[in-house]
């Protein structure tokens, strides 16, 4: 990379202008060709797959033969036979992000105001688990749930909560710290409390980290797939969008499944949106 | 948000946010703490009370010549993924903090994606596209799924220490005649050891662990994981994969720990680096 | 440009889209001169040093160090070697091996390698030091680190950027002193990068004076401060009274200008004065200690005019004043100094008094 440039431009001090010059001349061209391979690697890897993924969606699959005429009929058929499961995954994961979030916040606060000298413990102790098996925690999990509780879709919300549970904490955390101590003395010595000082400064200045924790739950618990399969234990009424998508795929129909992933994504997105600017417009209304 | 939680108490009366906290520290770690309980445990079902202590289900699971295999497996998967993620999560971090390149934010934002998007998306799309150019499922296809997801926490980690970093002694180092190389060598690369190291060993916790690509992407051979999950499916099978579960989470642990004291160390200590 | 000249820069610009960095920057420096690049933050010096060394390209234009270009060349080629800010000691190497640093690839043998490290140990008196490591040393210490370190090199040219700025007065004077003896001993030029106009005065054989990328004058000190070339100038170095007036006329070697409130002014005429021409408009600059606050009529030789006592200012060996002038909307600046004990030297506001001056007082400067 350097390398190159250094000889370009070594053989080339002369005065005329050349592509060893220029090219050493140009940071941003430099900075480029360094990025490239990594950039590359994002492009071959997530753009291009995404991207026929999305071609998928739109031919059909008929027996062993896989239509290449473009239709919509996939998207028809996952939008009236798979919408429910659709929406179940949607409230599951709304529940659960909602959930950890409004567990984890006491102690993302106690993290930030409480722990003076604990804190690097804290946040080390907080994020181990995320570090750890997905899949062994998950199982844990499942071990130790009665069997009635097991096989509910309000079980595979609390096996979710519980999972992304030091997820929610992190960036609440940041938020929290962030918050200059001195507005809190300011909002004291105008009168006000500290249940007041809470919901008239600390929340709302915290608002940006609890929409951050609650959308980083939110979007990878839509399509997760270890959870309810292993809580739900293979019954229908949990079945999750994952669920639906390894069916098909067993089922050799691809591009219904990319349908389906797609379809849950768009969901997702407009899910996402919708609750943030809500979140928004209840915060401006904390005044 | 809720108002009836009685628990969200601010200010002076502190001592109930506390137990929450620790309350909650006990329900996070609690249900890991079943899986070394329950793999010494002389029984089959898992339930109370505990009749007795034995190592029968971590003889067996040792013995289990698939396991090897899969362990293996994952081993080399791990390793793979893992180095192949740093080295390209390094390229991209000194690019980004050393050069001030136009859409610089977009591409950060690209080469962070599959941490934002559901791995499900991912599987699939890769499924379908090495359907698609005729590349047959295998442990290396797991790698390839591996190094994409991998890859931003690589960057991550190797961005937040080349930030703190004093570019100006790279600049005295090629001041001094060295060429760009051996300024790598001798000056920055030394100075990111820890990092790279913490790098190499989160990113290969993360393959090690990770089992919804790897479900996808398979061949004929499995991953620990893969080979878990399995397991998972017979009950009866459940005490030798709960000896397995608690290893595996024993290492990761030591691990994390390790990459987090790494990475503490080589940023020069003081402030608390929350930045995954 | 003659043959004398040891480094050209010929018609250096730095362009960021819009943004002129350096605008067509083109002088030279002699061999063994200490120069200075010298303006307020933004103004392009460091852009144009880093472009000296090499860690910038410039846009457009030539450099040549001893008549070698070096315009495409990388900074690691270049006969530079550069202090850096920060020092930019390397942490995890101790003081022989950050100085020995450059010396490596020279492949000396030990015995050598060694005599030249502890003679540029010696230089900046810090033997003993070798095993010291970055975290062990002062502020102080590791800026003479980082001298050694790129002198033992024996470059052609050593950059130094802003190498004082984070040193506390006392220490700052005392190195601006080694520093002067250093670069007398070794003999070697020296570029030097300051927004300090004292530093740049007291150290320098010749100093460039910059602003928003553009050279404005390159002088020796004593040339900058008593014939600035333009206001910037005049504004950035020391102190001035600035009081715009109209070309009546212009003498063999004075312009006769017209000034509100002072009458008539004869300025000695600059090099260049083609800027002044009858009825143009002018500024006048004259320095606070150039002009004097007596009683009663003004010194021989000497105009004067009627004023009277604003603000006043005891620093101890000077006075300032501010002192209003009938017809004047601005009040003149004027310093003078304790004098000894005997003379009584201070006025007190409201006083009458007359504001002294000769004609060398004056300074003739183009309207901005």
């Amino acid at each position: 990379m350097r390398l190159a440039a250094d000889r370009a431009g070594q053989t080339k001090a002369a005065k005329q202008p050349s592509w060893g010059a220029a090219f050493t001349r140009s940071e941003a061209l430099r900075g480029w060709t360094l990025l490239s391979p990594t950039t590359i690697l994002m492009v071959v890897g997530l753009a291009a797959p995404l991207g026929i993924m999305l071609l998928y969606s739109f031919w059909k699959q008929e027996g062993l033969n896989l239509n290449t005429d473009l239709t919509i009929a996939n998207y028809a058929e996952v939008s009236t036979k798979y919408y429910p499961v659709l929406l179940r995954s949607l409230w599951i994961a709304a529940a659960a992000a909602f959930l950890t979030v409004l567990l984890g916040y006491p102690v993302a606060y106690y993290v930030a105001f409480h722990a003076k000298n604990s804190k690097f413990i804290w946040l080390i102790l907080l994020t181990i688990p995320f570090w750890t098996s997905y899949l062994l925690r998950v199982f844990a999990l499942r071990v130790i749930m009665p069997d009635e509780l097991r096989a509910t879709p309000g079980a595979v919300v609390i096996a979710l909560t519980h999972a992304w549970a030091a997820f929610a904490i992190l960036p609440i955390y940041v938020s929290l710290e962030k918050i200059d101590r001195t507005l809190l003395e300011a909002a004291a010595d105008l009168g006000d409390g500290a249940m007041r000082r809470f919901w008239r400064i600390t929340f709302p200045l915290s608002l940006p980290g609890v929409i951050s924790a609650m959308t980083l739950i939110f979007v990878p618990t839509i399509g997760d797939y270890v959870t309810p399969s292993l809580i739900g234990g293979g019954k229908p009424s949990t079945f999750m969008i994952a669920n639906i998508i390894q069916g098909q795929i067993k089922s050799n129909d691809w591009p219904l499944a990319a349908t389906t992933a797609i379809v849950s994504m768009i969901m997702v997105a407009f899910a996402v949106y919708f609750f943030v600017a809500a979140l928004r417009a209840a915060a401006r209304s904390l005044k | 948000m809720s108002a009836a939680k009685p628990l969200k108490k601010v200010g002076e009366k502190s001592w109930g946010i506390t137990l929450f906290a620790f309350l909650y520290l006990a329900f996070l770690y609690a249900p890991m703490l079943v899986l070394p309980i329950f793999s010494f445990a002389d029984q089959k079902v898992i339930d109370f009370p505990i009749k007795g202590f034995t190592t029968q289900w971590y003889e067996q699971m040792f013995a289990k010549e698939e396991m090897h295999k899969a362990l293996w497996n994952s081993i080399q998967v791990g390793v793979i993924a893992s180095v192949t993620a740093t080295l390209f999560g390094l390229l991209a971090a000194k690019a980004i903090t050393r050069y001030a390149i136009p859409g610089k934010g977009f591409v950060m934002g690209l080469i962070s994606l599959p941490l934002f998007i559901p791995e499900i998306l991912l599987g699939l799309s890769l499924l379908i596209i090495l359907n698609v150019v005729s590349i047959p499922l295998s442990l290396l296809t797991i790698a390839a799924g591996h190094v994409l997801l991998c890859t931003p926490f690589a960057m991550a980690v190797l961005v937040a220490r080349l930030d703190g970093f004093d570019k100006s002694l790279e600049e005295a180092s090629l001041d001094l005649g060295e060429t760009g190389w051996m300024t790598f060598w001798r000056v920055t690369f030394p100075l990111i050891m820890p990092a790279v190291v913490s790098s190499l060993l989160l990113t290969f916790i993360v393959s090690f662990d990770e089992f919804l690509l790897a479900f996808f992407l398979q061949g004929t051979e499995q991953t620990l994981p893969l080979y878990i999950w399995s397991g998972l499916r017979f009950p009866s099978n459940f005490p030798p994969t709960l000896a397995l579960g608690s290893i595996i989470l024993v290492v990761s642990i030591v691990l994390v720990v390790l990459a987090e004291w790494l990475r503490q160390a080589g940023s020069g200590g003081g402030k608390v680096n929350v930045g995954v | 440009m003659s043959s004398g000249d040891y480094i050209r820069i010929e018609h250096i610009t730095k362009r960021f889209g819009s943004f002129h960095a350096v605008d067509d920057a083109h002088f030279s420096i002699k061999p063994g001169e200490f120069f200075s690049l010298l303006g307020p933050s933004g103004c392009g010096k460091t852009t144009l040093l880093r472009m000296i060394a090499g860690f910038e390209f410039p846009t457009e234009g030539e450099i040549y160090i001893d008549n070698q270009p070096v315009t495409g060349v990388p900074a690691n080629k270049r006969p530079t070697n550069m202090v850096f800010q920060s020092y930019a000691i390397f942490p995890h190497l101790d003081v022989y091996d950050n100085v020995a640093y450059g010396l490596r690839k020279l492949r000396l043998p030990k015995a050598e390698l060694d005599r030249r490290v502890k003679e540029a140990l010696g230089m900046i008196r810090m033997d003993g030091f070798e095993r010291r490591r970055a975290d062990q040393m002062s502020g102080g210490q590791r800026q003479r680190v980082a001298l050694a370190r790129a002198l033992v090199n024996r470059p052609k040219v050593l950059l130094l950027d802003e190498p004082l700025g984070a040193l506390d007065k006392k220490l700052r004077e005392q190195m601006q002193f080694e520093l002067r003896m250093l670069q007398q001993q070794v003999g070697i030029t020296f570029i030097f990068v300051t927004h300090d106009q004292e530093e740049a005065l007291s150290l320098s054989d010749r100093i460039a004076v910059m602003q928003k990328g553009k050279v404005l004058q390159i002088a020796s000190p004593r040339e900058l401060y008593e014939s600035p070339n333009c206001r910037e100038v005049a504004d950035f170095i020391g102190t001035m009274n600035f009081m715009p007036g109209i070309v009546k006329a212009i003498e063999p070697t004075v312009a006769v200008v017209e000034v509100e409130g002072l009458g008539l002014i004869n300025s000695p005429l600059p090099a260049d004065y083609s800027f002044a021409t009858a009825g143009a408009e002018v500024l006048i600059g004259a320095r606070p200690e150039k002009l004097d606050v007596v009683r009663g009529a003004p010194h021989p030789g000497e105009k004067g005019v009627k004023g009277t006592i604003g603000a006043c200012a005891y620093l101890g060996d000077r006075n300032h004043y501010q002192v209003t002038i009938e017809g004047r909307a601005a009040p003149l600046q004027v310093a003078t100094e304790q004098g000894d004990r005997s003379t009584l030297a201070s006025f007190s506001p409201g006083e009458h008094v007359t504001v002294s001056w000769g004609d060398n007082s004056m300074v003739l400067l183009p309207k901005t």
